[in-house]
């Protein structure tokens, strides 16, 4: 008690001393937008790819020049627009992706209540789900077509059957999710085992099955493409593969970016969905799971 | 000092026997382990039981067998004439977690037991009664706010009212502000009483603070480990209603003294 008076007289005769105040460094890139540093990388990136291509390290029919590419993404873009062909071959994959989606979703869904709720599925499923998950499952396509035959089923079944996996372990981890006070408190109530799943842990564990919902969104775009690299049909994945044989390779640029707008457009719906329906959790930006 | 006696006297657990265990045993791994060894206790109407120990004095076995989580292995628990054989509506508890679910309202999660047992109409008229807990526990207001926006005293406000919204005859309260920071924890301490005097409940409380116990209860129950036994049930003559004050007198320190005492001869086993 003594100490601290002493400290405060002390502090009052020595008005005359300097103040010790000094400057914190701060990192440059905190002081930097997102925007500015996002759009820096950009300009960085065709930079490098103008420079590597406008004076000839690189064949222009391995890679073409960012102006040439930017030419053919605006013919491809007027193409869709217009309703030309393009746009029925994308609207072709666009439905395998929601087909094979759905699929995945319900798929998943149950086999991930199976697996993460019954002691029998944790038992006995879930071996053979992470032995067949471990398989190159691109390596199932040609399966597919020999099955389903050369129109959108085969696409649909090996996006599906990519997408399903990661809802599988969303849904199982998210059914794992709820502590165990949660848990005790339900059997206090005398909650009955279908009231414990829907009212408790289907909700606690909704943040990780958004995130098996995003990991299969992205999945199911490469099942659907590679089903159609590998059994042909009329789909946007054929139109890259065709253009490619052709060497032109402009085009299979603008037509990747086409597309990748498409799954890009997929994410963020489930990313929305996921805000409206798990409004409670807090999401860090850039991560996979929220 | 007489008239503290006097005071005394008023306060004391008077009431009728609402929850009693008879020789209530608990063995684990084919009576290898025994985890609670013929304990018998009666709380009466009214009264502040809490329960104080090492651990592995089997006192959260205790807890779960008086919740009818689990079954006890030998002896008879009774809670108001009838044996308990699972959870029930007249047994309310509450945990260090506050165990809120963050996607309903802090009224929604009070009326949750209720919904549980009797379904969403039943839950949607207990509203009121949801309401008037809220006031009783200075919740007013917060009705309608989701747990996340709530402080860790408000939201364990809320669990005590979602304990008490079912109105049962006993409370087990299982370290419920440990998790707290000291100033809200007695301030909740202080808080609890008040309700429980207001309710005129019956609470069970599992500490691992001495100075909680005493200042909160009327009898604290001495427990041992190895096999967790009751080794003394202490009396608290200190008058009613309690002030964190009073935690500074010499009575308070000597019933503290008393049970550390005991506490530290359980530890030479």
């Amino acid at each position: 008690m003594t100490d601290l008076s002493n400290n405060a007289s002390s502090s009052n005769s020595n008005d005359t001393l300097e103040d010790t105040v000094w400057v914190q460094e701060i990192a440059f890139i905190d002081s930097v937008p997102r925007w500015i540093a996002m759009t820096f990388v950009f300009v960085v990136f065709i930079g490098i790819w103008q420079f590597v291509t406008a004076f000839g390290f690189v064949s222009p029919i391995i890679l073409p020049t960012p102006l040439e590419t930017f030419q053919d993404m605006i013919f491809v873009g007027t193409n869709l627009v217009t309703g030309g062909y393009m746009l029925t071959a994308l609207w072709i994959t666009i439905l395998e992706v929601i087909y094979g989606f759905a699929l995945a979703i319900a798929i998943g869904f149950s086999l991930g209540v199976l697996v993460g709720e019954t002691a029998f599925g944790e038992k006995a499923v879930m071996p053979y789900l992470v032995a067949i998950d471990t398989m190159p499952k691109v390596a199932f396509a040609p399966l597919f077509v020999a099955w389903l035959g050369f129109g959108i089923e085969s696409k649909v079944a090996l996006a599906a059957f990519i997408a399903t996996f990661p809802i599988v372990v969303g849904t199982a981890a998210g059914l794992h999710a709820a502590d165990e006070n949660a848990r005790m408190l339900f059997k206090t109530m005398g909650a009955s085992r279908m009231q414990t799943l829907i009212k408790m842990k289907l909700p606690s564990g909704l943040p990780q099955i958004f995130t098996g919902l995003k990991i299969g969104a992205v999945g199911v775009m490469a099942g659907a493409i590679t089903g159609e690299f590998l059994g042909g049909g009329k789909g946007f994945g054929e139109l890259i593969r065709v253009a490619a044989s052709q060497l032109n390779t402009p085009r299979v640029f603008s037509l990747i970016l086409y597309l990748s707008l498409v799954g890009l457009a997929l994410y963020l719906l489930v990313q929305f969905t996921q805000r409206k329906v798990v409004f409670w959790h807090a999401e860090r930006v850039g991560s996979y799971d929220g | 000092m007489t008239s503290l006696m006097a005071e005394t006297k008023v306060g004391a657990p008077l009431g009728a026997p609402v929850y009693e265990l008879n020789r209530v045993s608990k063995t684990y791994a084919h009576n290898l382990v025994v985890a609670l060894k013929e304990v018998d206790l009666t709380l009466r109407k009214g009264s502040f039981t809490s329960v104080i120990g090492s651990s592995g004095c089997g006192k959260s076995t205790l807890l779960k067998i008086m919740a009818g989580l689990i079954p006890p292995t030998k002896g008879r628990v009774v809670l108001q004439d009838k044996p308990v054989t699972g959870p029930r509506r007249d047994i309310g508890m509450m945990f260090q977690q506050a165990t809120l679910f963050p996607w309903k309202t802090a009224i929604e999660n009070i009326v949750l037991p209720i919904e549980i047992r009797d379904g969403k109409p039943a839950a949607k008229a207990a509203m009121a009664k949801a309401h008037e807990l809220m006031e009783i526990v200075g919740l007013k207001g917060f009705e309608h706010v989701y747990p996340n926006e709530l402080s860790g005293g408000m939201a364990q406000r809320t669990s005590i009212c979602r304990m008490l919204i079912t109105e049962p005859a006993v409370l087990l309260l299982d370290e419920p502000f440990s998790a707290l920071d000291e100033l809200s924890r007695d301030m909740m301490n202080m808080e609890l009483q008040r309700i429980c005097r207001e309710q005129d409940a019956t609470a069970f409380l599992v500490t691992h603070s001495i100075q909680e116990a005493v200042i909160l209860s009327d009898e604290i129950v001495v427990m041992k480990p190895r096999p967790g036994r009751v080794s003394e049930i202490v009396k608290v003559d200190l008058p009613r209603p309690r002030t964190l004050e009073m935690m500074t007198t010499p009575e308070f320190g000597e019933i503290v003294e008393y049970i550390r005492t005991q506490l530290d001869k359980g530890e030479d086993m």
